[in-house]
């Protein structure tokens, strides 16, 4: 018994060891939002494509939607822009947040390259950004038929991303719905 | 030569000045000046959650702007600090936070170090204390057999030799 209390200091050390060399090979920049589980904060912003047009929370209609945010300064956006497309050939509604742009840029940018989403809000003081918890672009997030967000995916959005984490959820959500109207 | 000196000291410090302006990033008025001490002091405790290893007052990224600009508002809206940490918090987690909250998740770092230290020092305490007992144990058992003395025979041969 005593043999082994003398020993403890060393288990314990070993211990500590292992975790923080786990530590070393982890992502930081990997973190979990605050605001998974709590419902789309509050806006009423204009739209990109038609400054007369106000949107508000309540447009954002459909059983499973993306929130996508995006700026034309951001290059990561540019890269993530084509397969943004590609989804929004499929049923599933993206809308965008351009996040503090220049509204002639952005404007300019979706006639270019065209247009995956529903409708752009111009959050251009990036209020809205900060209320979601964005710290850059691009960022999306997976909101359910509650207006709850269930996931925010950090960088581009590809077909791995897709397939490996958002598209599961995405059928998730879906069932979810399903199950819920029949109730 | 006097006025020479005089007049380098002066443009030295009006390049100083210079820098110092460069340095700060964007200027925020204040309705009362108990505001302004306020956003400093929550902007140095704040933590960039872009650039990790950066509090807001240092870093100049975008979110970061945005953030003092949060806090600013916050502040004028009369908000207490707990209140606006509790702000960055809904929306960026305690990560946003450098000292972040005692709870459940926290108790380890926060008390771990304590922890490790009161067991550092009872396992030290352990050890003299055995140490201790273990040589007072050897001195008693040494007094007793008297190895160290010197029987009768041996005493002869020693006082022989110094009296050569």
């Amino acid at each position: 018994m005593k043999r082994f209390l003398l020993f403890l200091p060393l288990v314990l050390f070993i211990v500590l060891g292992f975790f923080l060399y786990k530590g070393l090979f982890l992502n930081p920049q990997a973190m979990p939002s605050a605001l998974e589980g709590q419902p789309v904060p509050e806006f009423k912003l204009m739209t990109v494509s038609d400054s007369q047009r106000v949107v508000t929370k309540a447009d954002l209609k459909g059983d499973v939607y993306l929130l996508n945010v995006w700026g034309t300064w951001c290059g990561g956006c540019r890269v993530e822009h084509p397969y943004l497309l590609d989804l929004a050939k499929s049923d599933l509604p993206i809308y965008g947040i351009n996040f503090k742009d220049e509204l002639p840029a952005a404007q300019q940018w979706l006639k270019d390259l065209k247009d995956p989403y529903k409708f752009t809000v111009y959050d251009v003081d990036g209020r809205l950004a900060l209320d979601l918890g964005v710290f850059g672009a691009p960022e999306t997030f997976v909101v359910d038929h509650n207006g709850i967000i269930r996931l925010r995916y950090a960088g581009i959005l590809d077909s791995i991303a897709w397939k490996t984490t958002i598209e599961p959820l995405v059928r998730t959500i879906k069932e979810e719905a399903r199950l819920g109207k029949l109730q | 030569m006097r006025v020479l000196m005089l007049m380098v000291s002066c443009i030295a410090v009006l390049l100083l000045s210079t820098m110092a302006q460069a340095s700060s990033v964007e200027t925020y008025t204040f309705t009362k000046p108990e505001y302004e001490v306020r956003f400093h002091m929550l902007n140095t405790i704040l933590r960039c959650p872009k650039c990790q290893n950066q509090n807001i007052a240092d870093s100049n990224s975008l979110i970061s702007q945005d953030l003092r600009r949060e806090v600013k508002r916050l502040l004028e809206e009369g908000r207490s600090d707990e209140q606006i940490m509790e702000h960055m918090m809904m929306r960026y987690g305690s990560f946003v936070l450098y000292k972040p909250k005692v709870e459940r998740i926290t108790y380890l770092l926060w008390y771990g170090p304590i922890g490790f230290a009161i067991f550092g020092l009872l396992m030290l305490m352990f050890v003299v204390v055995r140490q201790k007992r273990k040589r007072q144990e050897r001195i008693k058992t040494s007094s007793t057999t008297d190895s160290a003395m010197l029987n009768d025979d041996e005493q002869a041969d020693i006082d022989k030799l110094l009296n050569q």
